[in-house]
């Protein structure tokens, strides 16, 4: 699908607005062992949208997610963060919130600790940094936790820590990478429902990466479905729904009807890849 | 260090209560009553088997006869205690120094580590010990290059642990300081060292301990005598004159200093990692 393509489907038919957060073009990253991770693939998303990277193991949606936020540049081609003040590395300036598939927290800090560290890194004072820490840990139900340390929290927990981490900042930008594989399915619909109402509170664009068909048609209001050998864009789905996204909606028609759209677009992507 | 653990959401993933476990006051008398009661039952056994057996004191002194000595011979005794706890932790303190500055040196850079590495070995080869005659003959005086050598012992496990320590960084914790734009200075100071610490504390550890042998084994490899010498010398002497109270009673000393060593280190390190490292906190099944 070119690109032109995906910018109308996406158009009108999702809450975004029109303008850019990123923007990819043609961009391949060869890893230093020789491995095409990415080829030529290019992307543009808008400001609100909350679209997923579905695909299977091996198709470079992590990495393109570490591209998108700056982390190891393109080996061609360019991202843009056209919405973000840039720093002098050519990077957007505190706009990005990452989670990553482990919680990736210091043991050493308290849950306080750990979610001050991006205004920390900053340069902001913990005394000023007090109440916008307090409001994020409380967005993730964890403000009467601030003492504790991440061992005695639970795999949930600290993923909570880990999303309150993310948004300290106000990023325009979320992006989460397999954020809730290794949760067990309880937990994992559970803070599918939080990082929706967040998504919606916070007005924040959102790129997740999943392997889950289930958790991208649920979550999305855009799914990327991504192709293996080399990684590329396989196909671009608007999902409109009429309704909520709530728990009603994990059982109704609608829901079902989408999963299934996306399961065959996964299918046909990863009959179109190199063999996984 | 007990966390309340209450919060209104439900589900799997909420509360974890950690219950601080209340061990009973008899099991907490038995923890120090039993080994205690044996090392006095051990000492006891010593005391009967010197005065049964008639072994003469200078082969085998009785523990009354080492508490005697440790009493009259203190004014001999208590100054090469001085010498050698001050020569110990001299050598300790500087080698925690030189080791993690060092180790934050060798870091910064592939290339530094490659140009030193050849050094770092043949220094960690070499047994120091047998450089102690030198030493004696490049420093100013005997203190010096005991210093040295207690030194030179103690800086590599610290070095090695420490550089082990500050390589030992979770990736994606290096990946997430890279997002916010963190500079050197930020990611040494809040990540790497404080990262480190577990893999220090081991180093401290050991270190200490070698700090002592070192700082023993060197007095007697370098042969002081006089005034400024330490317990090693003190030993050496009583051995000559076959005072065996004496002798016994400058070992208990350096056990007692290897001892306090040992608790202090694993008390700095428990004081450090006890709210947060897995090797400090108590495990329950």
């Amino acid at each position: 699908m070119t690109d032109s393509d995906s910018k109308d489907a996406v158009a009108g038919r999702t809450g975004g607005d029109d303008r850019l957060v990123v923007s990819m073009r043609g961009v391949s990253k060869i890893f230093s062992n020789g491995t095409l991770a990415l080829s030529d693939m290019s992307l543009d998303v808008r400001r609100g949208e909350f679209l997923s990277l579905l695909g299977p193991s091996g198709c470079g949606k992590s990495t393109a997610l570490r591209i998108i936020a700056g982390l190891g540049a393109p080996s061609s081609g360019t991202v843009a963060w056209p919405s973000s003040r840039i720093n002098s590395r050519g990077l957007p300036e505190g706009d990005v919130g990452f989670v990553f598939q482990e919680p990736t927290l210091m043991p050493w800090q308290t849950v306080f600790g750990n979610v001050y560290l991006p205004l920390k890194l900053l340069g902001k004072s913990k005394a000023a940094s007090r109440d916008r820490i307090m409001e994020a840990l409380a967005s993730v139900g964890l403000a009467d936790f601030e003492k504790a340390y991440p061992r005695e929290l639970s795999g949930g927990m600290k993923m909570r820590v880990s999303i309150a981490r993310a948004l300290v900042t106000q990023p325009k930008l979320l992006l989460m990478d397999e954020p809730f594989a290794a949760l067990d399915e309880i937990t994992r619909q559970k803070l599918n429902d939080d990082v929706l109402r967040l998504w919606r509170e916070t007005g924040t664009t959102v790129i997740f990466v999943t392997h889950s068909v289930f958790e991208s048609a649920f979550l999305s209001n855009r799914i990327v479905v991504m192709k293996a050998r080399p990684g590329q864009v396989f196909t671009d789905l608007p999902i409109a729904t009429s309704g909520s996204r709530d728990a009603h909606y994990r059982t109704s028609e609608e829901y079902r009807a989408t999963t299934d759209l996306v399961s065959r677009a996964l299918q046909d992507a990863i009959q179109h890849g190199g063999t996984a | 260090m007990s966390q309340t653990a209450s919060t209104s959401e439900a589900g799997t993933d909420s509360a974890v209560a950690v219950i601080v476990p209340q061990t009973s006051g008899s099991e907490r008398f038995l923890r120090i009553a039993v080994p205690v009661g044996m090392l006095v039952l051990a000492i006891a056994a010593w005391q009967i088997y010197v005065v049964t057996s008639g072994v003469p004191r200078y082969i085998l002194p009785s523990p009354t006869d080492v508490a005697t000595a440790l009493w009259t011979d203190w004014g001999t005794l208590y100054p090469a205690l001085l010498v050698t706890l001050r020569i110990t932790f001299a050598a300790l303190a500087l080698a925690l120094v030189g080791g993690v500055a060092m180790a934050i040196l060798l870091v910064q850079s592939r290339w530094v580590e490659l140009a030193l590495f050849p050094f770092a070995v043949i220094m960690q080869v070499t047994p120091i010990v047998a450089i102690a005659p030198l030493l004696i003959i490049y420093t100013p005086d005997t203190q010096t290059a005991l210093l040295i050598c207690g030194f030179l012992v103690a800086f590599f496990p610290i070095l090695s642990n420490m550089v082990a320590g500050l390589k030992s960084v979770d990736h994606n914790l290096l990946n997430l300081y890279d997002l916010y734009g963190a500079t050197r200075w930020q990611q040494l100071l809040y990540l790497k060292i404080p990262a480190s610490m577990p893999y220090f504390m081991a180093g401290l550890r050991i270190g200490g301990g070698l700090a002592l042998i070192a700082s023993v084994v060197a007095e007697f490899a370098a042969g002081s005598a006089g005034a400024g010498s330490g317990l090693a010398f003190r030993l050496l002497e009583s051995q000559y004159r076959l005072n065996m109270p004496r002798l016994f009673a400058a070992l208990l000393l350096l056990t007692a200093t290897g001892v306090a060593i040992f608790a202090i280190t694993s008390f700095i390190s428990w004081l450090v990692l006890h709210r947060w490292h897995e090797s400090a906190v108590k495990r329950e099944n």
